[in-house]
C-alpha cells in the first residue's frame, strides 16, 4: 500500500550495545517499527532432566507506549505467541549451545533470558522481534563470575556459545497474494501467515502458521521458498 | 516598553515568553501572566498586529458544533447509531437526523447504516460534558460507499483544504479522485484506480508533514506534476 | 569522610551530558526521549481519549495518568521481573503529580491522557529523566500546558552538596538523594523527595542547584521540540 513491491522490506537497521547494563542488547528498526532486546544472565541450578545444560527463556513485552492497541497487564495471547515463535527459532535450531553453558553438572549453569520490548508498532513485529533477539544474543558477553557471585558491573570478553544464525521471516497471504513486512494498516486483514526460520545452509529450523484461513501444502511451500530467498539479506545485517 | 520576543511563524513551546508589555493581546493558545504573554501549548506563533495567537501543530481533535466530520459507525443504538469521531468523544446520530426516509419503529437499523460504514455528518451540538450530536441531513452529508479512508492530524486540515478549497481541488484535478476532508482529520478518497487513490493519499500525507513550511502550494503542485505521469502510464 | 572528587570527575554542580528528542514514537500522539549520562527514558502520550474504567472518569476535566516502567534488562544488577512493582507504582504517582500543575485538561471532561514512560537503561535519576521525557511528550502531543517541567536529582554525598547523582553516588552509604521537579518559569516545585539525613541549610542549597540545572534542561527540551519541525521537506 505504500508503493513497495510485495516482497520488499522497509529499511532495516540494527544497532547493538544500546543498553549498557544488559549483558547484550540490540535495537532493530524495520521502517518505523522499532523494538529493543536485552539479554540478562544468571547462574542457577540446572533442570533435573538436563543436569549438564544451561537454559534460555524468551519474553516479549508489548508496551502500551508503542501502540494505542496495547494495554498494561499480564502477557496476552499475541505477546505469548510472539515470544514462543522467537524462542522456537533459536532453541530448536540449537543456536545457543546450552551444553557449553554448564558450569558444574547438576549444580550450576548459566541461564540466559532475552527480553524484547516494543517501542513503536508500525507493523511486522514478528520479524523485528526475532531479529532483535538474535542480534542481542550475538552481542552478549558473559559477566564476570568468581564461582560464587556474579559481578554484573564487569563484563568479560567471552561471547555466548552461538553456532548458528537463524533468520525469521513471516510471509503473509492475502487471497492469492503473498506479502512480506506489512505495515500496521496492512497486517490486520491477512488470511494466513507463516513464520519461517531459516539457517545459513538453507534448511528450515522452525515454522509457525497463524491466521484464520487454511492453506494448501503448495501455498506453504511457496511461502517457505519466499522466506528462504529473503533470509540471506537480513542475515547480512547481523 | 512592549516587546515581542519571538519571530512570526516560529515554533514555540509551552510557557515560552512571546511578548512583554501591556500593548499586546493574548489570543488562542496564549495567555497573559503579569506583563508577559506566554504560549499555552506547542504551536506556531502568529502575530497579527497587536494580537498574538498560536496555530497548534499537534493534538487530538476536539469536537465543535458546526464542524463537518467523517467517522465509522461503532455501535447500533436503540434509536440511532454511535459514530467514532477520531477524538475522545463519540457522537450519536439519531434516527430522525439520519434520513428524510421514514424509518418504522423497531426496524433493523443495520439496513440503513451498518457497523463499519463511514458517514459524513455535521455536528450540531456539543454539551458541556462533550456529548456530541450529529446529523446526516444536509448538503453533501451521507453514508460513504467504497473508496478508502485515511487519518491525518486534525490541525493540518485547513492546509489540506487550502484557501477556499484550492489545495484539495488541485489534488482532485490531478488525481481525478473524489476527496472529502472531515474537520476531524478523517479523509475519504475514491478514485477510478488504486494508483490514483495512492497518489492522493501520498500528497495529503506530504501536506501533513510540511504544513508548517513556506512555499507549500508550489511544492505540492510540483509533486503532483512529477507523479501524474506515473499514473498515466498505469492507466494506459 | 570528605568527598573531594566525584567518581566520574564532574564538578559538584555539573550535570552529566544531556540529550533530548521529540516525536520518536510515531504511533503515539506525542512522544519524547531524554538521556542524562547513562540514564535514558522514552515517553509516549496517548490522548485525550475515552477513559476506561468509566468510574474513574472526572466530569469536570480530563484525567492525567502516568505509567512508569523500567525494562527488565535496564538496571545494573540482576534482571528485573516485568510488571508493576510497588516502586514503579509510586514513581508513576509522583510523576503524575509533578506534571499536573502545568497540564490544563478543562476542555476534556471524562477523557484521559495516558503517559507511558519506559527506561531501556538506568544509572540513577530515573524518575527525573522520566519526568523530563514526559514533559516533552505532553508538549509534542499538543496538550494545553502552561509551562514545561524540568526534573533532576540533587543531593549530598558525605560533606558535599551536588547535582545529578549517578548510581555510585546514590547508593553510597553517605549519600542523600533529592529528586526535584520544577516548573520552568516560576521555578515552583512540583516534585520533592528525599532519602537520608540532611540539615535544612543543605536542603536549601540543593534546591538552588536544582534551579540552575532546570534552565539547562529546559533549553535542551525546547530545542528537541523545535528541531522536530526544522527537518527539511522530502
Amino acid at each position: 500500500m505504500d508503493g513497495r513491491k510485495p516482497d520488499e522490506y522497509r529499511p532495516v537497521t540494527i544497532e547493538t550495545g544500546v543498553s549498557k547494563n544488559a549483558e547484550g542488547s540490540a535495537k532493530v528498526k524495520i521502517g518505523e517499527t522499532e523494538v529493543i532486546a536485552g539479554v540478562k544472565m544468571e547462574v542457577m541450578k540446572p533442570y533435573p532432566d538436563t543436569p549438564d545444560q544451561g537454559s534460555m527463556m524468551v519474553n516479549v513485552e508489548l508496551f502500551p507506549l508503542s501502540s494505542p492497541e496495547f494495554e498494561s497487564g499480564p502477557p496476552d495471547n499475541y505477546s505469548i505467541e510472539l515470544a514462543r515463535i522467537t524462542d522456537r527459532g533459536i532453541r530448536e535450531s540449537k543456536t545457543l549451545d546450552v551444553k557449553k553453558m554448564c558450569i558444574k553438572a547438576g549444580e550450576k549453569a548459566w541461564t540466559v533470558v532475552i527480553d524484547i520490548c516494543t517501542l513503536n508498532d508500525a507493523g511486522n513485529l514478528y520479524d523485528a522481534i526475532s531479529l532483535a533477539a538474535m542480534a542481542a544474543i550475538k552481542n552478549a558477553v558473559y559477566p564476570a563470575y568468581d564461582g560464587e557471585k556474579i559481578d554484573y558491573k564487569t563484563k568479560t570478553k567471552e561471547k555466548l556459545p552461538i553456532s548458528k544464525l537463524p533468520i525469521s521471516i513471516t510471509v503473509f497471504k492475502y487471497g492469492d497474494h503473498l506479502l512480506l513486512d506489512p505495515t500496521n494498516e496492512e497486517d490486520k486483514s491477512y488470511d494466513a501467515r507463516l513464520t519461517v526460520a531459516t539457517l545459513e545452509n538453507g534448511n528450515i529450523c522452525s515454522l509457525q502458521k497463524g491466521g484464520d484461513t487454511a492453506i494448501t501444502a503448495d501455498d506453504a511451500l511457496m511461502m517457505i521458498e519466499l522466506a528462504r530467498k529473503r533470509s540471506a539479506e537480513l542475515r547480512k545485517l547481523l | 516598553m512592549s516587546e515581542i520576543k519571538v519571530n512570526d511563524k516560529e515554533v514555540v513551546v509551552p510557557g515560552e515568553v512571546l511578548a512583554v508589555g501591556m500593548d499586546y493581546l493574548p489570543s488562542y493558545g496564549t495567555h497573559r501572566e503579569g506583563d508577559k504573554i506566554l504560549a499555552s501549548r506547542l504551536g506556531l506563533v502568529t502575530i497579527e498586529g497587536k494580537v498574538i495567537k498560536l496555530v497548534p501543530l499537534s493534538g487530538v481533535y476536539l469536537p465543535k458544533a458546526g464542524d463537518t466530520i467523517i467517522g465509522p459507525v461503532v455501535e447500533i443504538l436503540l434509536s440511532g447509531w454511535r459514530v467514532g469521531t477520531n477524538s475522545a468523544y463519540p457522537a450519536v446520530l439519531n434516527m430522525k437526523d439520519a434520513t428524510s426516509e421514514f424509518i418504522p419503529r423497531g426496524a433493523n437499523l443495520t439496513r440503513y447504516i451498518a457497523i463499519g460504514d463511514y458517514v459524513m455528518v455535521k455536528i450540531f451540538n456539543v454539551t458541556s460534558q462533550n456529548l456530541v450530536d450529529i446529523t446526516m441531513k444536509g448538503p453533501g452529508l451521507r453514508k460513504l460507499k467504497g473508496g478508502r479512508v485515511i487519518s491525518v492530524n486534525a490541525n493540518k486540515v485547513p492546509r489540506i483544504i487550502g484557501k477556499q478549497g484550492s489545495m484539495v481541488s488541485m489534488i482532485k484535478d490531478y488525481t481525478n479522485c473524489q476527496i472529502l476532508v472531515g474537520q476531524n482529520g478523517i479523509v475519504w478518497i475514491q478514485g477510478t484506480e488504486p494508483a490514483r487513490e495512492m497518489l492522493a493519499v501520498e500528497t495529503i500525507k506530504k501536506i501533513e508533514r510540511e504544513a508548517h513550511l513556506v512555499g507549500l502550494t508550489d511544492r505540492i503542485k510540483a509533486f503532483l506534476e512529477q507523479h501524474k505521469e506515473g499514473i498515466q502510464k498505469i492507466a494506459d | 569522610m570528605s568527598y573531594d572528587k566525584r567518581f566520574d570527575g564532574r564538578k559538584f554542580d555539573e550535570l552529566r551530558p544531556i540529550q533530548a528528542k521529540a516525536g520518536v514514537i510515531k504511533r503515539a500522539v506525542g512522544s519524547g526521549w531524554f538521556k542524562i549520562g547513562n540514564t535514558e527514558a522514552y515517553a509516549a502520550v496517548y490522548g485525550p481519549r475515552e477513559m476506561y474504567p468509566k468510574f474513574l472518569q472526572n466530569p469536570e476535566k480530563g484525567v492525567l495518568r502516568c505509567h512508569y516502567n523500567m525494562m527488565p534488562f535496564s538496571s545494573g544488577g540482576e534482571r528485573v521481573r516485568p510488571g508493576p512493582s510497588r516502586r514503579s507504582k509510586e514513581i508513576s504517582f509522583v510523576t503524575e503529580r509533578a506534571l499536573r500543575p502545568v497540564v490544563d485538561l478543562s476542555e476534556y471532561p471524562n477523557a484521559v491522557v495516558d503517559v507511558f514512560i519506559e527506561l531501556p537503561q538506568t544509572d540513577a535519576g530515573t524518575r527525573c529523566a522520566g519526568i523530563c521525557a514526559a514533559s516533552i511528550a505532553l508538549a509534542d502531543a499538543g496538550i494545553p500546558m502552561s509551562d514545561m517541567v524540568c526534573s533532576v536529582s540533587a543531593g549530598k554525598v558525605a560533606d558535599k552538596i551536588l547535582l545529578d547523582l549517578n548510581y555510585e553516588e546514590d547508593s553510597h552509604e553517605e549519600g542523600v538523594d533529592i529528586p526535584v521537579a520544577m516548573l520552568h518559569n516560576s521555578k515552583k516545585i512540583s516534585l520533592l523527595q528525599m532519602d537520608g539525613e540532611l540539615a535544612p541549610e543543605d536542603l536549601r542549597q540543593a534546591i538552588e542547584l536544582a534551579k540552575k540545572a532546570c534552565d539547562q534542561i529546559y533549553e535542551v527540551q525546547k530545542q528537541a521540540l523545535k528541531s522536530k519541525f526544522e527537518e527539511a521537506p522530502q
